[in-house]
C-alpha cells in the first residue's frame, strides 16, 4: 500500500510538472538562449569597447534567469522553491563578493 | 491542485523530495561561488606556465556550452514526457541528454589534454590550480548527471506502471539545469572575460 501511495504521489507530482510550457515554448526558450550564446562569444571577437564587460554580464545574468524561470519551472512554482534556491544564491554572492573585497579584488 | 494533493503528504503542502532537491542546488551555490571567487582571484597569477589567454580556445570552448545548453532542452523535454507519463519519449529524452552531456565531457577532457600538453598542470600556476579544481569540479557533476540519467533510463524501463518515475526525473532535470546555469557562468567569467 505504501508503494501504491508512493507511485500516486510522483505522478501528481509529474502532472503538477507539466504546468511549465508547450514543447514549442521550451524549444523557443532553446532557441533564443542560443542566440544570447552567439551574442556572448561575438563579444569575443567584436570590440565592444566600454560596453563589453556590462553587456556580457547582462547576457550571462538573462540566461541564468530565463534556465531557472522556465527550464526549472521556478517562475510557475510554488514561491518556497524560489525562496530557498534564492536565498542560496544571494548568501553566495554576498558572501563571495564581501571575500572578494577583502583581496581588493574590485580595485585592481 | 497539485498542492492541494500534496497537502496531506507534508507540513507544507509541497514534495519534502522537491525542497530538498532545491535545498541541495542553494547549498551548491555557495560551493560553485567559492570556487569560482577563488579562479577570478588567481587566474592573474601566473609565474610559469602559458597565460589564460594564450591557452583558451573559445571557438571550441563555444561549440562544448552549446552543446550542454541544447542539453537543458532536451531534459526539459524528458520531464515534460513522464508528466505526460509517456515513458518511450521520457527514455529517449534522457538518453539524447545523456549523450550530450558525454559529448561535453569529452570535449572537456579533451581541452585538459590539450592544455597540459602546452605546458598548463595542475601545479603549474595558480591560475592552473584553480582554474582546473574549478572546471574540474563542474565536469564531476556532469558525469555524475550522466550516470543519473542512465540509471534513470534502466529503473525506467523496468518500472511497470508509465509515469512512475515522473518526480524522480524532475529531480534529476533540476540538479541537470544547475549544472547547465553553472557553466553559463563559469563559461562568461572564465572563458570571455580576459585578464
Amino acid at each position: 500500500m505504501a508503494t501504491d501511495t508512493h507511485i500516486h504521489s510522483e505522478s501528481q507530482t509529474g502532472d503538477h510538472a507539466e504546468h511549465g510550457m508547450s514543447t514549442r515554448g521550451y524549444v523557443n526558450i532553446a532557441i533564443i538562449l542560443a542566440l544570447i550564446t552567439a551574442l556572448e562569444v561575438a563579444t569575443y571577437y567584436v570590440d565592444f569597447g566600454p560596453f563589453f564587460l556590462p553587456s556580457l554580464i547582462i547576457m550571462m545574468v538573462a540566461k541564468f534567469v530565463i534556465v531557472v524561470s522556465y527550464f526549472m519551472h521556478l517562475k510557475f512554482d510554488n514561491k518556497i522553491f524560489s525562496f530557498l534556491f534564492y536565498s542560496g544564491l544571494v548568501l553566495a554572492i554576498g558572501v563571495y563578493v564581501a571575500f572578494l573585497a577583502t583581496f581588493h579584488f574590485f580595485i585592481r | 491542485m497539485a498542492d492541494t494533493t500534496h497537502a496531506h503528504h507534508t507540513s507544507t503542502g509541497q514534495s519534502n523530495v522537491k525542497l530538498g532537491m532545491w535545498m541541495f542546488l542553494g547549498s551548491e551555490c555557495l560551493l560553485f561561488g567559492g570556487l569560482i571567487s577563488t579562479y577570478l582571484l588567481y587566474r592573474g597569477r601566473v609565474s610559469e606556465g602559458p597565460t589564460p589567454s594564450q591557452i583558451f580556445d573559445i571557438p571550441f570552448t563555444s561549440v562544448s556550452s552549446f552543446v550542454l545548453l541544447m542539453s537543458s532542452l532536451t531534459m526539459v523535454l524528458a520531464v515534460s514526457a513522464a508528466a505526460k507519463k509517456d515513458d518511450r519519449g521520457t527514455n529517449l529524452w534522457l538518453v539524447v541528454t545523456a549523450m550530450l552531456g558525454a559529448t561535453f565531457v569529452g570535449g572537456q577532457v579533451y581541452e585538459f589534454t590539450a592544455f597540459y600538453n602546452e605546458g598548463l598542470g595542475f601545479t603549474t600556476s595558480l591560475f592552473g590550480s584553480s582554474f582546473y579544481t574549478l572546471t574540474g569540479f563542474h565536469g564531476v557533476h556532469v558525469t555524475v548527471g550522466i550516470i543519473m540519467l542512465l540509471a534513470l533510463v534502466a529503473i525506467n524501463k523496468r518500472s511497470k506502471v508509465p509515469g512512475s518515475k515522473a518526480e524522480t526525473v524532475e529531480m534529476l532535470g533540476l540538479y541537470w539545469h544547475f549544472v547547465d546555469i553553472i557553466w553559463i557562468i563559469i563559461f562568461t567569467l572564465v572563458y570571455l572575460i580576459p585578464v
